[in-house]
């Protein structure tokens, strides 16, 4: 009760300059929005395309690790490659399934390609930029983690990510919550070790690291074998950058990544919104209570004209 | 009811007293001055209450599904298309059409147009029960509809757009209750609760100018959190909130004028003669208001594609389709609106505001919906979540219509003020 009375004091202050009380309501060892600095020894994986075969170990290990129900068809089913769902064949994250492979047909290469795709853990997460309970954080070790007590459902966050990754949990009437990879926080990378994901990855496909060492070793495997990999790192600077990082043989979008994703974080498209906010709660009622006044004496002036009729 | 108006003299209602010199009782008052039996016979004899009974059935038990059962139950369940129509239609939708409230706020209390008196308490209330009822679709919407108060006393975080939303919408309710009760209180004859409110009315219309400024603006901005998803000739990161709160403007009028229109031809025996008379004058007025705000609207469109240098994509199918909703939904009424005020004919102004308020709808929900995702497939919503909205729409209509029949909004209070 005294934690909500304090709550409630902060948001008055609020009222006149919200981006203030963002600094004040700040957590010890969770960041608020608003200032976001990056950690410098987060956590991250580097995905290399070439290495990935589509054998789905990691689907397994996830829905094991993170307690989520035994798909219809077993992992190791590859039908599921070939499945359509609204006209593509991508499957995506859902409900029951944090992280999915997908396989790509590329005319330049005479086998298929697959691609993991999961929460790539922003530095500056747009699901937790739009939050308005707060229900994200992001942890010094890099995951982006979210809290489903505070969680009220409104799915902005999904509207808000540019990688469609999380996930509401629609089938439950009285807990729903959204459901999406956490870098497997809780039981292991909070202790140090790498997601089970990674740890399940036969090809060495994915690598475990921290996310400046995970750039220089994907640009040294770029230069050393330029014919091998286009001259990008998918991740270093989408959307402010994220924490999971791809390399690639071939353009990609052919392998069904968003290229038109900014550089910049998602929030620097509200900013412009977020920094009127605090002019208009100042500024207006002055003005408005400048212009009544101005009404009025026009009003007292043209009273004996009796013209109320006109419009 | 038009029928009982007739024969009974002292019907309708308008004072606490019958002409003979004794008191209405409130059961009277909530009975329209009639008997029961009286009562129900009129409420089965009109068609409208038969539709809405059928609504009801079919739509309340779908309602109860959904709660019980969850929103996997009544929609599809889209993680690409989070929010459908009770958010595109209820609360994106319903929200600018009910800036109406703060509109004639400003221009009777501020202002001092007083001439627009006879509609201001209507405006009023058409705004009040739109933001109640964006709420009631909101509260469909929300995955843990209970949590509501979280974002106010529970977890609260600032910085995030929807954190305006949810405050603002919260105040700004509280504020149009405030100017809805003096209508309240002349009915009940509680004239100590209207002075009091009287002595804030400029504090109340400037705190509903500054919350709607903003939320209007917010529920803009909500969607620059999705650059990438929104086509870009319905998203601007600079004017997307300029977008939405000039184009409540003429939405929140024109509503007011649909309103009053369906008002004049069904509810005459509720209006009083100073209502039907000026309003016609009145229409003429809000439709230059609209004008104004609709000749703002379309140069602030077409500066955001200048700015974010999108000429090209109007030369696509999207394109096409963003000119022919600019055309149907603002374009037309506007040159109708003037043609109006050429002529004086405030019966073409009520054709415009119906493409107004249907453009206004339209646009909400292209951006919400049909222009999100816009190089995914298409979500087209299930039926049930047509349902529910058409049901809760139907409650916001029962509860304007109850309002309407009994409280001084259409008519002026003859008993004490």
């Amino acid at each position: 009760m005294n934690n909500k009375i304090i709550n409630r004091r902060n948001f008055i202050k609020g009222g006149f300059a919200s981006t203030i009380v963002a600094s004040q309501l700040k957590v010890t060892g969770v960041k608020a929005a608003g200032d976001f600095d990056h950690y410098p020894d987060s956590m991250g994986v580097l995905v290399d395309i070439n290495r990935c075969v589509g054998c789905r170990s990691c689907e397994a290990a996830c829905n094991k690790e993170q307690g989520l129900p035994e798909p219809e068809k077993p992992f190791n089913d590859y039908s599921v490659f070939d499945e359509i769902h609204h006209g593509r064949m991508e499957r995506r994250t859902r409900e029951d399934r944090y992280t999915v492979v997908n396989k790509y047909n590329v005319a330049e290469i005479d086998h298929p390609l697959f691609r993991k795709a999961q929460c790539n853990h922003c530095l500056e997460p747009a699901c937790l930029t739009s939050c308005f309970v707060k229900a994200y954080s992001k942890t010094p070790e890099g995951a982006v983690i979210y809290n489903p007590d505070v969680c009220v459902g409104c799915r902005t966050c999904m509207i808000a990510c540019p990688f469609y990754v999380p996930t509401f949990k629609y089938s439950s009437a009285f807990s729903p919550r959204i459901m999406k990879c956490i870098f497997c926080y809780d039981t292991r990378l909070k202790v140090g070790r790498p997601p089970a994901c990674v740890e399940a990855c036969p090809q060495e496909a994915l690598i475990f690291g921290k996310r400046a060492d995970l750039l220089d070793i994907a640009r040294k495997r770029i230069t050393n074998n330029s014919s091998k990999y286009v001259n990008h790192i998918y991740g270093e600077k989408e959307a402010g950058g994220t924490a999971w990082l791809y390399i690639s043989p071939v353009e990609f979008s052919k392998v069904g990544f968003n290229t038109h994703i900014s550089q910049e974080p998602i929030i620097n498209f509200v900013r412009d919104f977020l920094s009127m906010v605090p002019m208009v709660l100042m500024i207006w009622p002055a003005l408005f209570a400048g212009f009544h006044l101005l009404a009025n004496r026009k009003d007292a002036n043209s009273r004996h004209d009796n013209d109320h009729q006109e419009v | 009811m038009k029928l009982f108006t007739i024969n009974k003299q002292e019907l309708p209602i308008v004072d606490h007293f019958r002409p003979d010199g004794s008191k209405w009782t409130l059961k009277e008052k909530l009975l329209l001055g009639l008997t029961f039996q009286d009562y129900r016979k009129q409420f089965f004899r009109n068609p409208v209450n038969w539709v809405v009974i059928i609504i009801f059935l079919t739509g309340i038990p779908i309602i109860i599904e959904r709660y019980v059962y969850g929103l996997a139950s009544v929609t599809h369940s889209s993680n690409d298309y989070p929010w459908g129509l009770f958010l595109g239609f209820g609360l994106f939708g319903m929200v600018p059409l009910s800036a109406s409230g703060f509109l004639l706020g400003t221009t009777v209390e501020l202002f001092g147009r007083k001439d627009f008196h006879p509609i201001e308490r209507l405006a009023l209330l058409n705004g009040l029960l739109g933001y109640f009822f964006a709420v009631c679709f909101l509260l469909v919407d929300l995955g843990l509809p209970w949590r509501l108060p979280y974002p106010m006393f529970v977890s609260l975080g600032p910085a995030a757009v929807l954190f305006l939303v949810a405050w603002h919408v919260a105040t700004y309710l509280s504020v149009q209750i405030a100017e809805v009760l003096p209508s309240f209180f002349e009915w009940i004859g509680w004239l100590k609760g209207k002075k009091v409110i009287r002595g804030m009315v400029l504090g109340l219309t400037i705190a509903g100018i500054i919350l709607s400024t903003l939320h209007q603006g917010a529920l803009g901005a909500l969607f620059t959190y999705a650059p990438g998803k929104v086509h870009p000739l319905w998203l601007s990161a600079n004017f997307q909130w300029l977008h939405f709160f000039c184009s409540s403007i003429f939405g929140g009028l024109s509503m007011v004028i649909v309103v009053s229109t369906l008002c004049k031809k069904f509810l005459a025996w509720r209006c009083d003669d100073h209502f039907l008379v000026s309003l016609d004058r009145l229409t003429l007025g809000l439709a230059k208001g609209c004008v104004f705000a609709m000749i703002t609207y379309i140069a602030i469109k077409f500066a955001a594609i200048a700015h974010d240098k999108e000429w090209v994509y109007l030369l696509t199918g999207w394109g096409q389709y963003y000119l022919f909703e600019i055309s149907l939904a603002v374009l037309l009424p506007m040159m109708l609106y003037v043609l109006a005020i050429r002529k004086g004919n405030a019966t073409v102004a009520r054709v415009a505001a119906i493409f107004a308020v249907l453009g206004i709808l339209w646009n909400r929900i292209n951006t919400c919906l049909v222009c999100f995702n816009w190089y995914m497939y298409r979500e087209i919503p299930h039926w049930k979540e047509v349902a529910i909205t058409i049901t809760v729409y139907t409650a916001y209509i029962v509860t304007y219509r109850f309002i309407l029949y009994r409280l001084p909004i259409l008519y002026e209070w003859k008993g004490a003020k």
